[in-house]
Order: structure tokens, then C-alpha cells, then sequence
């Protein structure tokens, strides 16, 4: 701990916005299998890696995994099975080890550790162990009693568990409801009187209902707010850029262009398309500036603005071709190249302060259901990465070329991707990661991938 | 098939034009665009609070309604005991809110309808989005009422409950905010708080709290504690989910927040605005002075905010304690005007220096910013502020400008004129209702970098009318 505070003695982040985050936190998940748990653990754990806290899942059913081999069925998770009991027990005990080993020697700083955790004997133990080690601790529960929801859970997400993956459907069904039963009998929810000390938030039939519970600190407070915005109503998210624009086809980068002839094409198409795919109560957003609006005018319904969703900031670079970057600020181009995630342009921005602009155009996402946002090259990368947990060396390099649009659909843990070139010629503006990134490399090297142009 | 579909497809896609004042693109006729930052609401929205006399109802709602109307969401307070004194003029005593008391229980009925009756003129005329109805509302028949109230007029409801028994904190609220209330002004504290806990008990025995199962349709907050507990059900769209959070992270713990801007810096006393030069030899006299103030001050666990422009930066360094930095408290982007002076500026760009001073608040530079972005940008800031106790801000003029605002509840006429002159803390302090201020100069000179809205606001002006309220530099 001490460590910890001398590291932190001035300011030595460097990120747009404080961290927030002295102790490790550890989230702890309660409920009966099918409640959500797992689900929410790697929706959270993604969301809380997107917006640079880091974090990571402890599955406790992985690790069981790990040590059983071959599940044959729910006998193993009755309460009287001591031998599975000694096995489940030392598990959790693996998983908790893993978890110190994160904090300690991975900087991790959130662990969320994916469990039933349905007796107050294992949740003492837990918080026993983080007390100890100086961590934070905040439950997660999952409250749920609608056989629907259950059993669409059970459908989405347990038949393809590799515990099932060699049964028929009706058996691995039947096992898993007695699965069920076997904790039912000595779930303990977290209760408001004894527990009251405890930092918690339960959840209530997927969301119609909170109770929040001591909430300790900032990281919490958001984790919270997460948790109350998200939903399990299917719907699909599109992300666009705008069209061609007349800076793209000059091989400038930034600036407030319109649409080229093509990237006027594209919108037409774009609106056939969407038209194409009856979308209920389609959303559509789009940025301040002129070329994503002029995209949404052709679909000629209402969208919104937002101004959080322009394109990066290229500071003194903006509106200059790769080749002049590269005359003017050689050493600037490198440094991009080192790190791409983190690099700011003078005057302008990082990807990581986008990420941080864009959070709140995620969280409404997450509230919405289904939305067309028409965005920007280092925009849609970064929502993308979100999606598709993408971290920060893959981000910025993820490919998003112009008219082609990316359906986004959540199913079971992760999300479906589908791609459709809307057929209209554009220009290339993907400049992949060149070889060489020294700063003293000569302008041919800095220069290899910048695509074609004018 | 898309809904909205309300205009024919044309050949070519709507002209568009760049609105001088915003910088928003619009199409020339006047077409269905929304170009707020998120339609916080599409029918208005009733907030209606719920609980017992000294539960931080009329705090809530005051604080509440200063927040929204903050971030850009028309919101008024309606105090139904506001209109009952106006109706009533002299409060006697308690016997007033006797359940038994039937001219009272009429009068009270009376005046919640008078109140329901302008809320309805502020949401449907008036071009309000929230309305607050800060009334104890502890029946079901009274909440039944006002449901119905809504239903008729398109409006949706959220609750907002406040639950506690702890009698230390009722006492409190009662020294802080009753005793100085218009009905008890004439009497002595004692009095006061003797027929207070009387009037609190005419509520007791008719209040039902609402329940997890009777109003398990209905959309609301349950406030357990002072913020140890939420129950939240039924959160039904954008501006009920930022309502939950910003409640969820107020507190009452006294605490004090000390804004300045950074020192004066170089480009400061060259008259020239933005940029990210470093301190002035005045400038850095004055942060050693301010770290004087701040040991003076004594304050427990001050946290200390900059941005991440070196002029701030400079100056909390020679604090000597640790710091964070946020890219939100940066200063106001002027675009294609940072690093000019005023009179260049004039010269360069006279529309754009017209426009700026018709609406200041709105004015966007051209490749820059407004006011209006700076405070969403701000509003991270201002919620982990919320968050926090006792915070030393370390910022600049425009960025000053909103976070006082926020807490002075200033408009966004207001907003942009007010004075925050550099070597100046401002020490802000949560008291009853409101905020208390005191200004504290550390006694370091520097130029005057604030300048008023001219006489002479048209495009057409002289020079000499658009400079004449520029402050002297070099």
C-alpha cells in the first residue's frame, strides 16, 4: 500500500481523466445459475477495460472445469456431495489466489469474481480475504423467479457450455433445472438487515427494479450506473461513417468537407439499405459536422446530433496529407506510430480521449435499442472496440472502411458483427502500422502504408 | 419500414447551412433535426417528491432542479408550502396540519391544486421539460391524484422518497432550515422546534410509504438514510436514468470547494486568449501564496484538480501535494481565435467578435467551442464534485465561469459575465438551501482578463464600440 502512494505522489497519469481507483475492487457476483451472472460479469468487465480500468473475470465454473475434465451431470452439485464440495471449494479458493496475483502483479484493478456465491459462509469468506489484503468488495446480485427469462437464459447461453455441448437438448435441459435445485435449498440472498454494512446492488428481474447499497467510491458509483442502463431486449446497433468526403479523396485526414459525388452515392445507397432491413423505430445519430449529416439528410427521417461523436481532433494536422505530416513533424508521425492509443496531436487529441468523449454515447447506446450511428473513421474504432472488446493496441488499427456498414447484434456472451459493402466505390484510408517506428527512420518507411490519393 | 417517415424522398438531399452563431449544420428549410446532444425527453417529466416534514424534500428538489437546468434541461420547482403561505399569510402553530382540521385540510387540497395548475402552464405552454412538485405527498390518494393528474396531460412521472428515522439528522435539517423559514421567524429556536416534531406527527399516522408491491408500476427512488440505501424501480428513460445517478451521488457531509484559476500566465499579460504558455513571474508569486492559504486553511484531505494545461499545472505544483489532472477542466477551445488578442481578433474576424457578444453563451469559435459544450464537457467534473468532500479546483476563466454557475445557480445569460479575476480563490461552502461564497484575494497583482458585454452588440459596430470594454495589457 505504501508503494502504491509513493507511486502516485505527484500526478503521473496520463490519461485524460483521473483513474480514481487507490484500492483494488473486488465484485463479487451472487445467484442461482441462469440469473444473468455470467453475462453481466463480461458485459461490465469489457465496459470497465473500454473505459481504461483495468479488469478481468474470475469464472469459477472455468475453473471447475479445469479440474473435473468431464461433466457428467447435476449429482455433482448436490450439497451433500463432499468430495464435489472439497472440489468446488478449492476452486474458489484457486480463483481468489488469481485474483491477488492479478492485483498485485498485473495492475489489475477491478476482478469480478464470477460465482453462484448463494451462501453468506462463501461470501464471508470472500470478504474476509479481501479485507485482509486491503480490497474493496461490492456484490452483484441477480434476483430473478420469471421461468421465461430462465429458460431463454438456459437457451442462449447453457446448451452451448462446453458442460453440454455432447447432450441432446431436452436432457441438458432437464439436468440443468436440477442443477438449480441443488442451490436453491441453501440461498442465502444478501439480506438488508444483516448485511447492511455490505456495498451491494441487487438487481431485480433483469433490470425493473435496483437496490443499492452503500456505494464507497467513484468506480462503484459508475459500475452502478452501468448496471442500472443496461438491457437484454434484442436489438441491433449499425455504425457508419459518413461518405466519401472531398478531404478523403485528397488524402487529407480531419477537417469539415462534404460528401464527394460517390460519398453522396453512398447515402443514397445507405437509405435503400436501411429502408431494406425494416428496422422498428430506428434511432439515427450523427456528428457536428457537415459530412455525417449530409449522409442522415438522404435517409430522410429525423436523427440527432451529437457533438461528442466528431471525428478525432488532428490538432495542427488537421486537413494535412500523411506525406506533409511527414515533411512537418516527422518526429511527431513516430511517435503516433509507438503508440498510437495513447499519442495526442499537438493541439488536438489522443484515441484515448476519445474513448473518454464517447463514453456517454455508450451508455445511451446501451439504454437504446435500435440505432443507426453515421460517425467518423477513429470514432466508429473506438465504438467498435467497445462491441467487440477491442483493447488499446488493437483499436486503433481496426478496420472501418468507408461505405460499409457494420450490424451489431448482442447474442449469448458477445455480439454478431455482420459487414455490407453497400457497393459504391471509396478511397482507401486505412494506414496500417509501418515497420519501422523510429523516430530517425528515413520518410520511404514512415511513408509504405499511407494509402492511395489524389 | 422506418417510422418518422414524414417527408417524401427528394432526388437531392437538403442544402445545408452552417448556423454562424452555433456552427451546426442545418438544412436551409427549416427541417425535423434535433441538434440538442441527446433528446433528453420527448413528453415532459413530473418529478413528484414523497416523505415527511424534514426528510431533505425542499433540498432535493432545489438541488435537483439547479443541476438540470445546468446541463440544458428547462426544470422549475413548485413548493406547495410556498403556496400555502401565500394563501394563509401568518402561520400560527401546528394545529394547522391537524388531519382533524378540516379548513386546513381544504386550504392544503387547495393548494396543491394551484400548484398542479402552473406546473401544467410551465410544461405544456410554457416550454418547461421537468417539473418539480415538492409537496410531503404521503397518501396514496394524494399520489392517485397527481398520477392522474399526468396521465391527462402527457406527462410522466418519477418519485422521488426520502426515508429516514435517524433523529440526529431530522434534527439538523430542522436547525438548518426551519428555523429560519417564514413561519417561525417571530419565534424563538425551542418554540420553533417544539412545533415542529408536533407537525411532523400530523403526518406520521397517515403516511404510506410506497410500496414494492402496490406500486410496483410505478417509477421511482426511494432515498434510505441520507443515500446509505436506493431502491430504484421502473426507470423508463434517459433523463429519469441521469435524475437516479445524480441523486445517487449528492451527499450532506459538510465540506468546502475552492475554485481559482491558474496564475497569471504570459499570454495573460500580452492580452492574448487560450493558448498553453506558462506562469508569469507574478503568476508563480502567486501560487506560493496560495499554497500558504491552503496550509492556513487547514483542510482535511484536500483533493487538488487541474487541467492538463501547463499554466495550471505550474501552479499546483508548488503546492507540494499530490494533484490529478482532467482534460475536461481545459480551457475553452477558441479555435481558429486562440492565441489573439482581443483587437486582433476584431480585426480578423468583426462577425464572429458581433456574434460572440449577442449570445456568449451559445457562440461557438469557428474549430472551437461554446459555453454551452464547455458545461456538458464540465459535467463529469461536476459529478465526481458531488462525489467528493473538500476538492481545490485549479482552472481558467470560461471553465470558472460554469462550475460557479452550477453551484451559484446561475443562468447562461449570466454565465458567461461572470467574474472570476485571476489571484482569486473562491471558497464555496453548502449552506441550508444554497451556497455560501466567501473571496479570499491573495494579495499578488495581475491583469484584468474579464471583459463586459459592449453597448454595441450589432455586426455593423465600429471598431471603437467592439473594443471598448477590452482590459488593459501590453
Amino acid at each position: 500500500m505504501e508503494q502504491e502512494n509513493m507511486r502516485r505522489s505527484r500526478c503521473d497519469s496520463t490519461a485524460s481523466v483521473p483513474q480514481f481507483c487507490n484500492s483494488p475492487t473486488v465484485i463479487v457476483m451472487v445467484g442461482l445459475p441462469a440469473r444473468g451472472k455470467t453475462y453481466i460479469s463480461k458485459k461490465l468487465t469489457r465496459y470497465l477495460n473500454w473505459i481504461g480500468v483495468p479488469t478481468k473475470v474470475f469464472n469459477v465454473g472455468q475453473y471447475r472445469r479445469e479440474a473435473v475434465k468431464t461433466y457428467k451431470n447435476f449429482e455433482f452439485f448436490k450439497p451433500d456431495n463432499e468430495e464435489a464440495m472439497r472440489i468446488r471449494k478449492a476452486c474458489a479458493s484457486a480463483a481468489l489466489s488469481d485474483v491477488a496475483a492479478y492485483f498485485a502483479k498485473e495492475y489489475g484493478q477491478v476482478a469480478v469474481f464470477d460465482a453462484t456465491n448463494t451462501t453468506r459462509e462463501r461470501r464471508a469468506i470472500i470478504n474476509t480475504f479481501a479485507k485482509e489484503r486491503g480490497y474493496k468488495v461490492f456484490f452483484v446480485e441477480s434476483i430473478c423467479d420469471d421461468p421465461d427469462i430462465i429458460a431463454e437464459n438456459i437457451k442462449q447461453v447453457k446448451f452451448g457450455s462446453p458442460d453440454y455441448i455432447d447432450r441432446d437438448i431436452e436432457e441438458a435441459m432437464q439436468d440443468f433445472v436440477q442443477r438449480i435445485e441443488c442451490y436453491k435449498a441453501s440461498y442465502m440472498p444478501i439480506d438488508d438487515e444483516i448485511d447492511r454494512k455490505l456495498s451491494y446492488i441487487k438487481i431485480f428481474d433483469v433490470g425493473s427494479r435496483y437496490l443499492v447499497n452503500q456505494v464507497q467510491d467513484h468506480i462503484q458509483s459508475r459500475i452502478v450506473y452501468y448496471l442500472m442502463n443496461i438491457h437484454v431486449t434484442p436489438r441491433s446497433i449499425y455504425l457508419s461513417r459518413h461518405g466519401e468526403s472531398e478531404l478523403n479523396l485528397l488524402g487529407r485526414i480531419g477537417g469539415d468537407s462534404g460528401l464527394s459525388p460517390r460519398g453522396h452515392k453512398y447515402a443514397g445507397a445507405l437509405a435503400s439499405f436501411i429502408r431494406g432491413q425494416k428496422i422498428k423505430d430506428l434511432k439515427v445519430w450523427t456528428s457536428h459536422m457537415k459530412r455525417t449529416i449530409q449522409t442522415a439528410e438522404t435517409l430522410g427521417v429525423q436523427y440527432e446530433q451529437w457533438k461528442a461523436l466528431n471525428e478525432i481532433d488532428a490538432g495542427v494536422c488537421e486537413e494535412l496529407t500523411y506525406e506533409e505530416i511527414q515533411e512537418n513533424f516527422p518526429e511527431e508521425f513516430a511517435m503516433r506510430d509507438q503508440d498510437k492509443y495513447r499519442y495526442r496531436y499537438p493541439k488536438g487529441e489522443s484515441y484515448e480521449d476519445l474513448v473518454h468523449r464517447l463514453e456517454p454515447v455508450i451508455m445511451e447506446l446501451e439504454r437504446q435499442e435500435n440505432v443507426l450511428v453515421i460517425c467518423h473513421q477513429a470514432v466508429m474504432r473506438c465504438l467498435l472496440a467497445y462491441f467487440l472488446d477491442k483493447a488499446g493496441d488493437e483499436l486503433p488499427y481496426l478496420r472501418c472502411p468507408l461505405h460499409t456498414v457494420l450490424k451489431l447484434t448482442p447474442v449469448a456472451y458477445g455480439c454478431k458483427v455482420e459487414s455490407f459493402f453497400l457497393n459504391i466505390e471509396a478511397v482507401n484510408t486505412h494506414r496500417e502500422k509501418p515497420k519501422n517506428v523510429n523516430v530517425n527512420r528515413n520518410p520511404e518507411e514512415a511513408l509504405l502504408t499511407v494509402p492511395d490519393h489524389i | 419500414m422506418l417510422d418518422n417517415e414524414d417527408i417524401l424522398l427528394e432526388s437531392h438531399p437538403r442544402e445545408l447551412t452552417q448556423n454562424p452563431l452555433k456552427k451546426i449544420w442545418m438544412p436551409h428549410r427549416n427541417g425535423h433535426i434535433a441538434h440538442r446532444r441527446v433528446c433528453m425527453t420527448n413528453c415532459p417529466t413530473l418529478i413528484v417528491t414523497v416523505g415527511l416534514p424534514a426528510r431533505g424534500k425542499t433540498y432535493i428538489s432545489k438541488k435537483l432542479t439547479r443541476y438540470l437546468n445546468w446541463i440544458g434541461v428547462p426544470t422549475k420547482e413548485f413548493n406547495v408550502g410556498d403556496y400555502r403561505r401565500e394563501c394563509l399569510k401568518i402561520y400560527k402553530s401546528f394545529e394547522f396540519f391537524r388531519p382533524d382540521n378540516e379548513e386546513g385540510v381544504k386550504i392544503r387540497r387547495q393548494c396543491a391544486m394551484s400548484a398542479l395548475n402552473d406546473v401544467r402552464q410551465y410544461l405544456s405552454v410554457e416550454g418547461g421539460q421537468v417539473a418539480v412538485f415538492d409537496a410531503t405527498n404521503t397518501t396514496r390518494e394524494r399520489r392517485g391524484t397527481i398520477m392522474k393528474f399526468a396521465e391527462q396531460n402527457g406527462f410522466k412521472v418519477f418519485f422521488v422518497e426520502s426515508v429516514c428515522e435517524d433523529p440526529e439528522v431530522i434534527a439538523q435539517n430542522i436547525v438548518q432550515v426551519k428555523l429560519g423559514n417564514p413561519d417561525y421567524i417571530h419565534c424563538s429556536s425551542d418554540e420553533a422546534i417544539e412545533d415542529f416534531m408536533k407537525r411532523i406527527k400530523c403526518y406520521e399516522s397517515s403516511y404510506k410509504p410506497l410500496d414494492e408491491d402496490l406500486d410496483s408500476d410505478v417509477s421511482y427512488i426511494k432515498i434510505m438514510d441520507v443515500g446509505r440505501r436506493y431502491l430504484v424501480n421502473r426507470v423508463v428513460d434517459h433523463i429519469q436514468s441521469r435524475i437516479v445517478y445524480y441523486l445517487m451521488n449528492i451527499h450532506i457531509t459538510p465540506r468546502s470547494i475552492y475554485l481559482c484559476r491558474h496564475g497569471e500566465s504570459d499570454l495573460n499579460i500580452k492580452g492574448r486568449i487560450g493558448g498553453d504558455s506558462g506562469l508569469s513571474a507574478r503568476g508563480k508569486e502567486y501560487a506560493r501564496h496560495l499554497r500558504n492559504f491552503i496550509e492556513e486553511q487547514k483542510i482535511k484531505d484536500l483533493k487538488v484538480w487541474t487541467s492538463q494545461m501547463k499554466r495550471t499545472i505550474q501552479t499546483a505544483e508548488c503546492l507540494g501535494v499530490p494533484y490529478e489532472q482532467w482534460k475536461s477542466l481545459n480551457e475553452i477551445d477558441a479555435g481558429v481565435c486562440e492565441e489573439m488578442m482581443y483587437e486582433e481578433i476584431q480585426e480578423h474576424f468583426p462577425l464572429e467578435f458581433a456574434l460572440r457578444d449577442q449570445d456568449k453563451y451559445r457562440y461557438r469559435y469557428p474549430k472551437g467551442e461554446s459555453y454551452e459544450d464547455l458545461v456538458q464537457r464540465l459535467e463529469p467534473v461536476i459529478m465526481e464534485l458531488e462525489r467528493q468532500e473538500n476538492v481545490l479546483v485549479i482552472c481558467h476563466q470560461a471553465v470558472m465561469r460554469c462550475l460557479l454557475a452550477y453551484f451559484l445557480d446561475k443562468t447562461s445569460h449570466e454565465l458567461p459575465y461572470l467574474k472570476c479575476p485571476l489571484h482569486t480563490v473562491l471558497k464555496l461552502t453548502p449552506v441550508a438551501y444554497g451556497c455560501q461564497v466567501e473571496s479570499v484575494y491573495l494579495g499578488v497583482d495581475a491583469v484584468n482578463t474579464h471583459r463586459d458585454r459592449p453597448e454595441n452588440v450589432n455586426v455593423q459596430r465600429s471598431t471603437e464600440d467592439a473594443l471598448q470594454t477590452v482590459p488593459a495589457h501590453l
